[in-house]
């Protein structure tokens, strides 16, 4: 039984079909590469399955059963952690009020709850150890480099235990170092069996830790193969279009 | 290895760590209100040396009184512009509330009667006003801008225009809670204190703090981490309606009289006392201590024209020098960060 399993999504944004007819499947302990040119629709199948907006047709199943999230927190209540393309941080906030924005560790004592400062950068300064990133729990995240956006970006993923982890171009400004760190992460997330989709335009991250390569075009999937069936070679035909379909 | 290398080597590990904690007074220096209190302080010198009355108690609780008002209103609108907000109808809701305590005492009503009369007007308000912008995304500027018109309007309207200056039973008590003064400090600035250390506690310390900071800072980021960003911004401007209806009760209590004119185009001073003390238009960047220090700021700049014999008319004058030159303090500061 697939832990995720996406069932004929359209999405269209008025005049523009931005995904039409997708199916995928996902297995528990796999990773898939979801590979595509620019606007081929990669993020818009991610935010659909992240509850951002509900498509425009078909289902969204996850453990065989249906889902309608109205709202990101349901996808999350379901155990689905999302890395947006564009991070989605407030530039205002200190990096561990970043990670833990929307669910705070509080202290309480009889009816009164605070913040738990202390615990969040704790909390948080352990996982950006985790990923080898410099991030200092404390520093803005409007000083901070996009590297170092990125691993909190991606620590925000790491506070549930959650079944799905959508990472949207998470390895696009950070060095080779900590593409490595997140790479193995990704191991590590498939060994405890969770479900991995990775939208990456880097064709080695792709090749390193995903089990199955997808690829869109013009909002539609037009390949979906295991990765040793396929090449970097066939990859990027499919991406061009110089292969129809495969 | 050599002890040079060594002694070296813990060197550079010592300007690590210092570059990359700063301390807390450099945390402390980083802030507007703190430079806007250094420029209260500088004023404060000079004016007791030019005038032997400024450091006077009388001349010391005028000021202390009458900034605490514009505080407490401070406080609420700093909250408001932190997500990337403003609200225009503070004054008028003055107007509004005032004119409603004052009735629902005269009629023969209790103190408390009339304090919740008051604060449910300010409530009523605050909600039209959040529920508005949030919910059906209106511009602050022109939903607050339109409730100005519509407060004083109906402070007007229910006061048919006549002063009220009798405020039944507890008409001494009233007077007295809003005029008296405990151990020597004005019951308004004991209110201000109390409020200050609450949205201090508050920005600093409650996840309601965090979110509306995060509101001010990316609505969109906000709303995909889960934050209820409708009901945190309805809540601001609630927050700011009741601050400008306490107010409003505290200064008829001193005036010990009411009329519709009541915070006549005060919401300029409150939000240029806020926007002084380090509340940025654009949102996300607040402090607690920033309204009432901002407040402070502004009355000192009247009391130091009025004794230096400078006329009053040349208060709005340095008001608003100071309320540009602090966003272009701000400016050049963020410039040298980024
Ligand atoms: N909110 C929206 N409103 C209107 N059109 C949208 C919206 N989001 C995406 N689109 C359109 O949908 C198409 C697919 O966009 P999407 O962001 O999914 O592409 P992508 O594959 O992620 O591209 P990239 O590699 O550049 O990130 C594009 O044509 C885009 O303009
Ligand atoms: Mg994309």
């Amino acid at each position: 039984m697939p832990v995720l399993h996406v069932r004929g999504v359209s999405k269209s944004f008025g005049a523009i079909q931005a995904l039409g007819h997708v199916d995928l499947t996902l297995d528990r302990g796999e990773a898939i590469g979801l590979m595509g040119d620019n606007g081929a629709g990669k993020s818009t199948l991610m935010k659909i399955i992240a509850g951002n907006f509900p498509p425009t047709e078909g289902a969204i199943l996850i453990d065989d059963e249906e889902v309608r999230f109205t709202r990101p927190v349901e996808a999350r209540e379901k155990g689905i952690e999302i890395v947006y393309q564009d991070l989605a941080l407030c530039d205002n906030l200190s990096a561990a009020a970043n990670v833990f924005l929307g669910r705070e560790i509080k202290k309480r004592f009889g009816p009164i709850r605070w913040l738990d400062h202390r615990s969040m950068y704790r909390r948080s300064g352990e996982l950006f150890a985790e990923l080898k990133s410099e991030t200092r729990p404390r520093d803005l995240v409007r000083q901070m480099s996009g590297g170092q956006r990125q691993a909190v970006a991606i620590a925000r993923t790491r506070l549930s235990d959650p079944k799905i982890v959508l990472m949207d171009e998470p390895t696009a400004a950070i060095s080779v170092r900590q593409v490595k760190e997140v790479l193995d992460l990704i191991h590590r997330l498939k060994e405890t069996d969770h479900a991995v989709i990775l939208v990456s335009h880097r064709m080695p991250d792709v090749f390193e830790v995903c089990d199955r390569v997808a690829v869109l075009r013009r909002g539609s999937k037009v390949a979906d193969k295991p990765i040793g069936d396929t090449s970097p070679e066939e990859v990027t035909g499919l991406i061009t279009g110089a292969i129809e379909r495969a | 290895m050599s002890t040079e290398t060594q002694s070296e080597h813990a060197r550079i590990d010592d300007t690590i760590a210092a570059r990359r904690e700063m301390t807390w007074l450099q945390s402390l220096t980083r802030t507007q209100p703190f430079w806007i209190f250094i420029a209260i302080l500088i004023l404060g010198v000079i004016m007791s040396q030019v005038s032997g009355v400024f450091l006077s108690e009388r001349n010391i609780y005028n000021i202390a009184r009458n900034f605490a008002f514009f505080g407490i209103m401070a406080l609420g609108m700093t909250a408001v512009i932190c997500t990337a907000g403003i609200d225009l109808s503070v004054g008028s809701l003055m107007g509004l509330t005032g004119i409603v305590v004052g009735l629902v005492m005269q009629a023969g009503n209790s103190l408390l009667f009339g304090f919740f009369a008051g604060m449910g007007v300010a409530l009523l308000v605050g909600l039209t006003n959040g529920v508005l912008i949030a919910y059906f995304r209106m511009a602050p500027f022109v939903v607050t801008l339109g409730m100005l018109a519509i407060a004083r309007s109906l402070a007007m309207v229910i006061s048919d225009n006549r002063m009220v200056h009798r405020f039944g039973p507890d008409q001494e008590l009233y007077l007295w809670i809003g005029g008296g003064s405990m151990l020597g400090v004005p019951n308004p600035v004991w209110v201000l204190i109390v409020l200050t250390a609450v949205f201090w506690w508050a920005f600093n310390y409650s996840t309601w703090g965090r979110w509306v900071f995060a509101v001010g800072g990316n609505v969109q980021a906000a709303r995909l981490a889960g934050i209820p960003v409708e009901r945190v911004i309805v809540s601001v401007y609630v927050v700011n309606s009741l601050c400008a209806g306490l107010a409003a009760f505290m200064m008829v209590g001193w005036f010990g009289s009411v009329t519709n004119a009541l915070g006549m185009a005060y919401e300029l001073n409150v939000i240029a006392a806020a926007v002084i003390g380090g509340a940025n238009l654009m949102g996300g960047v607040a402090f607690a201590l920033g309204g009432p220090i901002g407040a402070l700021l502004m009355e000192l700049i009247r009391n130091s024209l009025l004794l230096a014999g400078i006329g009053a008319l040349w208060q709005q004058f340095f008001v608003g020098l100071f309320l540009i030159l602090a966003v272009f303090l701000e400016q050049i500061r963020n410039r040298g960060r980024t």
